[in-house]
């Protein structure tokens, strides 16, 4: 019978420094010459990570009490809006919010600033109430003014996304970068084969509870994250070949380093946040080996153009293939290249290696799987011809 | 032979000279004119390859510095913030020219000025606004 490993005797050896670590880039290469029932005995714990611009980020702030007190009611960090419909000074401020007086400085540049220890202009209004009399605030803040700093991204880490292309005369400007016209670039976005989500696709160890590296501090899977789907077409190796499953985190970002959480202003799109992600996935059994030890050459996406309405898919590549600096779609050969950062996605599951190697972080159970079978929904519309 | 790329900037009096014929005749370097903005009587603007000897190129940019025309070397006018880049690719999307590529070891970002064209896609491709060029 083969090898069966559990969470307790994982993190044994973990706290006896012994355990097993390598990245899922070490693991894919060692599976050319080992067997799953090899890796299972031979390895622990595989590190997977990415860092990506991914838009679907933001912070929970508690500002705290000024004297006399207000109900927060409009909210400008910066300029930039927060939510104000949470309680009297608890707000969040999303990644992609912008001033609209400076739309290339928006809410994931107020997150890096107070990251960094720069102060940011608080301005508030509110109606006055018996209870909070007061009906205007402007104050400065700083990291160190604040009561909670806490990172809430509801949908991060994309499991698989698309290749971008532009098949139009025009240059257009997305999320996946400047496309270049008449098919000229390929963008694409993930970390293949060191992509979390691509190395626990059935999330047999990724789910709700997970400890994971999150901005350069210790964070937690929270939830499944937003339009999570587990429908999407599948290739041979059990891979989504299209954008599919997400995970909702959220960390202190008190704890947090701007060297892994990185705002980013793409032209003509808008304001993002660059969110360094790292994953710990124990290698429990066989098959949990065998999902680990997948490589760039049969892990598969889908190429969409992005300059015709609806997204029609192309073709299909390998990341193998992206990698190599050039794809060939519809009989053409195009140029590719990367919009979030392998090197500093390495750099992550290097130091979530040492994290663990050091005994300050345990791998943890999810407390709860996430869902099966989710497909998402699109958005009807009530009323004819508001386009 | 060496073979190097310079900006050039020319004062509203100087655009009616055919310094590029002097260029070639008496220096003897091959130019090849990558980027042009002329506007006559305002100012202009080129980005030239100079291929020749290297003494041959000194004397010719010495030739264009006494004709009261900006000769600067490329790369002297390429900003770029190297320690804040977090080596994402999306410029490397952007650049036809091949000066900006992805390393394929360590997946940083390499940049050979000298390959550069000066279309300036790079500038609003960076989402971390790295990248400035002094073009005119």
């Amino acid at each position: 019978m083969s090898k069966i490993k559990n969470y307790e005797e994982i993190n044994l050896k973990l706290k006896e420094g012994k355990a097993v670590i390598l990245t899922a880039e070490e693991v894919a290469k060692m599976a050319m010459e080992c067997s799953p029932e090899e890796i299972v005995e031979k390895v622990d714990i595989v590190t997977t990570a990415t860092f990506g611009a991914m838009c679907s980020s933001g912070a929970i702030i508690n500002f705290g009490h000024a004297m006399p007190p207000i109900r927060m009611e409009k909210i400008r960090l910066n300029g930039v809006p927060c939510y104000e419909g949470l309680a009297a000074v608890d707000s969040y401020i999303g990644a992609t919010a912008c001033n609209s007086k400076n739309p290339e400085y928006g809410g994931a540049h107020v997150i890096q600033d107070l990251l960094e220890g720069k102060d940011v202009e608080l301005e508030a209004w509110g109606k006055g109430t018996d209870c909070y009399p007061r009906k205007h605030i402007k104050t400065t803040i700083n990291i160190n003014t604040i009561n909670e700093f806490i990172l809430f991204n509801p949908r991060n880490a994309y499991q698989n996304y698309n290749v971008a292309v532009n098949t139009t005369k025009k240059m257009i400007h997305t999320y996946m970068g400047t496309l270049l016209p008449n098919m000229r670039n390929a963008t694409y976005s993930t970390s293949g084969e060191l992509s979390p989500l691509l190395n626990d696709p059935e999330f047999r160890t990724i789910g709700i509870g997970t400890r994971i590296f999150l901005g350069g501090a210790q964070g937690f899977v929270v939830w499944p994250g937003t339009q999570f789907n587990t429908s999407k077409p599948k290739n041979e190796y059990g891979i989504p070949v299209s954008n599919a499953a997400t995970i909702a985190v959220m960390g202190n970002l008190k704890e947090m380093s701007a060297e892994y959480l990185q705002a980013a202003y793409f032209d003509k799109y808008g304001v993002s946040l660059f969110v360094g992600i790292g994953i710990p996935i124990p290698v429990l059994d066989v098959d949990m080996a065998k999902r680990v030890s997948i490589n760039n050459s049969q892990i598969e996406t889908s190429v969409l153009d992005y300059g015709t309405v609806g997204t029609p898919k192309l073709g299909q590549v390998t990341y193998e293939e992206l990698r190599s600096g050039t794809i060939k779609i519809e009989g053409k050969k195009v140029r590719t290249a990367p919009v979030s950062s392998l090197s500093k996605a390495r750099k992550i599951a290097e130091e979530l290696k040492l994290w663990l190697k050091s005994g300050d972080f345990v791998i943890s159970k999810p407390v709860q799987l996430f869902p099966k079978n989710t497909s998402l929904k699109g958005l009807k519309e009530t009323e004819a011809g508001n386009d | 032979m060496i073979k190097k790329r310079y900006i050039l900037n020319f004062p509203p009096d100087s655009g009616d000279k055919p310094f590029s014929y002097h260029l070639v005749k008496e220096y003897d370097i091959r130019i090849n004119i990558l980027k042009a903005e002329v506007y006559p009587g305002k100012r202009g603007s080129l980005l030239l390859e100079l291929q020749g000897k290297k003494e041959n190129i000194e004397q010719g940019v010495e030739y264009l510095r006494n004709q009261n025309i900006v000769c600067e070397p490329l790369d002297k006018r390429i900003h770029f913030q190297e320690e804040k880049c977090i080596d994402c690719g999306n410029c490397t999307a952007v650049c036809f020219a091949g000066a900006l590529t992805m390393s394929r070891e360590t997946w940083k970002l390499e940049f050979d000025k000298n390959l550069c064209v000066v279309c300036e896609l790079c500038i609003p491709a960076c989402p971390l606004h790295l990248f400035e060029i002094d073009f005119r």
